[in-house]
């Protein structure tokens, strides 16, 4: 079959200023115009958000699930990076 | 939801799955099983075997099919709410339906079908929904019984699903339960309104109730024993909670709310058991269900010939914007 089907976009919302844009769903339109009149209707129908973004969803490039491992364990063994690593004496430990 | 266009390395996203490659790797079999045995979710491009995806596709689908028919014995009302505040509580909540539908459409997509394959599916009567919207809404007093009644039940099956293993699913159902209370809230007041009218209302109510009652409690789908899914599922993390288990949870929260509202609910057997600590309830007329199920529903063929109509009477506004979006891009 053609692919006749709209193409799919994944929206973004901020809840409210202060906060980050947050991943919440997607949705299929046929342009971005569309996109943010059907992202209004889909997913702010009680106030969920102050602001929009939308993608399209083959313009994202994500990390592949099979290399989890490479990708994420290095960080596991360098506990140096968090400040509890550090016994100080007690008088300055609140530091 | 992440879905399934997006780009990941060496994935051609007409494919079922680039997984389908490797369909009995023993390490992948056992990280999926120690994944839910955690109780950690799966999501979307993560390994799962091909049953799971089957399962989780054919279920949300469904799922997201009744959300879209669910709309239609509701819609019929919407000209004739008998006031410009119920007209505008009805259009919300059938609005909500649609948008249910669509999460849950997106959370399939994940699984790598396509929108128009789901749709196609529901139209040419391959994939089911709901049974219980194959009953007609004879009278006013029926929005309000869906809105009590299957929302109702819609919601204790709901809950459980707001923790099932498949990450867009979940996220899907928490957004979704966080709106269906509205639903349900808003049948009762309308109930509860009419209760409190002309004693010709108050007949239309009782009437409502007597004809949802049963098709609500066959909403929970066959006895455990019966039910074909139900086991797998469970293990799966995708049903949490049995059958048998959620009907019993629906009546005990359901059977004290009728005699506030003032209304028998139509089963001379149910009464309150002391020992069991739960409402006890009659026989399910198992006939009706499964005729209901295999598309014999009062209303079966309406709905689907409605749906069919809709999507094709709104094809040349996709297709024209369609064509428009393809016009600008090219001249940008």
């Amino acid at each position: 079959m053609d692919r006749n089907e709209w193409p799919l976009w994944e929206v973004f919302i901020r809840s409210r200023n202060g906060l980050d844009h947050k991943h919440c769903g997607s949705l299929h339109a046929p342009d971005a115009r569309m996109a943010l009149q059907n992202a209004r209707d889909i997913y702010t129908r009680r106030m969920e958000g102050v602001s929009i973004w939308v993608v399209r969803s083959d313009q994202i490039h994500a990390s592949d699930p099979e290399a989890k491992p490479e990708m994420f364990d290095p960080a596991e063994d360098k506990i140096y990076r968090h400040p509890t690593f550090y016994k100080l004496p007690r008088e300055v430990d609140h530091m | 939801m992440y879905t399934q266009a997006i780009d990941l390395p060496n994935q051609d996203t007409e494919s079922p799955r680039p997984d389908a490659q490797a369909p009995d790797n023993p390490d992948y079999e056992a990280q999926f099983e120690a994944t839910l045995s955690r109780g950690d979710f799966i999501e979307p491009k993560d390994w799962m075997p091909e049953a799971y995806r089957k399962t989780l596709v054919r279920q949300i689908s469904q799922h997201a099919h009744s959300e879209i028919v669910g709309m239609l014995p509701e819609g019929n009302w919407i000209t004739r709410a008998p006031t410009l505040k119920r007209k505008a509580i009805l259009l919300a909540k059938v609005q909500d339906e649609g948008g249910h539908g669509l999460y849950l459409y997106a959370a399939a997509e994940t699984l790598g079908v396509s929108r128009d394959a789901l749709v196609e599916a529901l139209h040419n009567g391959k994939a089911k929904y709901s049974s219980i919207f194959n009953y007609p809404t004879l009278t006013w007093a029926d929005i309000g019984a869906i809105g009590w009644l299957v929302d109702g039940a819609a919601i204790m099956n709901q809950i459980p699903l707001t923790r099932c293993s498949y990450g867009p699913y979940a996220r899907a159902m928490i957004r979704i339960c966080k709106e269906e209370s509205f639903h349900q809230r808003q049948g009762f007041d309308l109930l509860l309104t009419m209760m409190r009218g002309t004693p010709q209302q108050r007949a239309m109510v009782q009437d409502a109730v007597n004809r949802w009652w049963w098709p609500v409690l066959m909403m929970f789908g066959p006895h455990d024993s019966a039910s074909t899914h139900g086991e797998q599922s469970a293990r799966w993390g995708i049903k949490r909670i049995s059958n048998d288990d959620l009907r019993q949870k629906f009546v005990d929260a359901t059977a004290p709310q009728a005699q506030v509202l003032g209304v028998t609910l139509p089963d001379p057997q149910l009464r309150w058991n002391e020992a069991r600590g739960h409402w006890d309830f009659g026989p399910i007329d198992w006939q009706e269900f499964w005729n209901v199920v295999n598309g014999h529903g009062p209303c079966a063929r309406e709905r689907i010939a409605e749906r069919v109509k809709a999507h094709e009477d709104g094809a040349w506004v996709r297709e024209a914007a369609l064509a428009y979006a393809r016009k600008q891009a090219a001249a940008a």
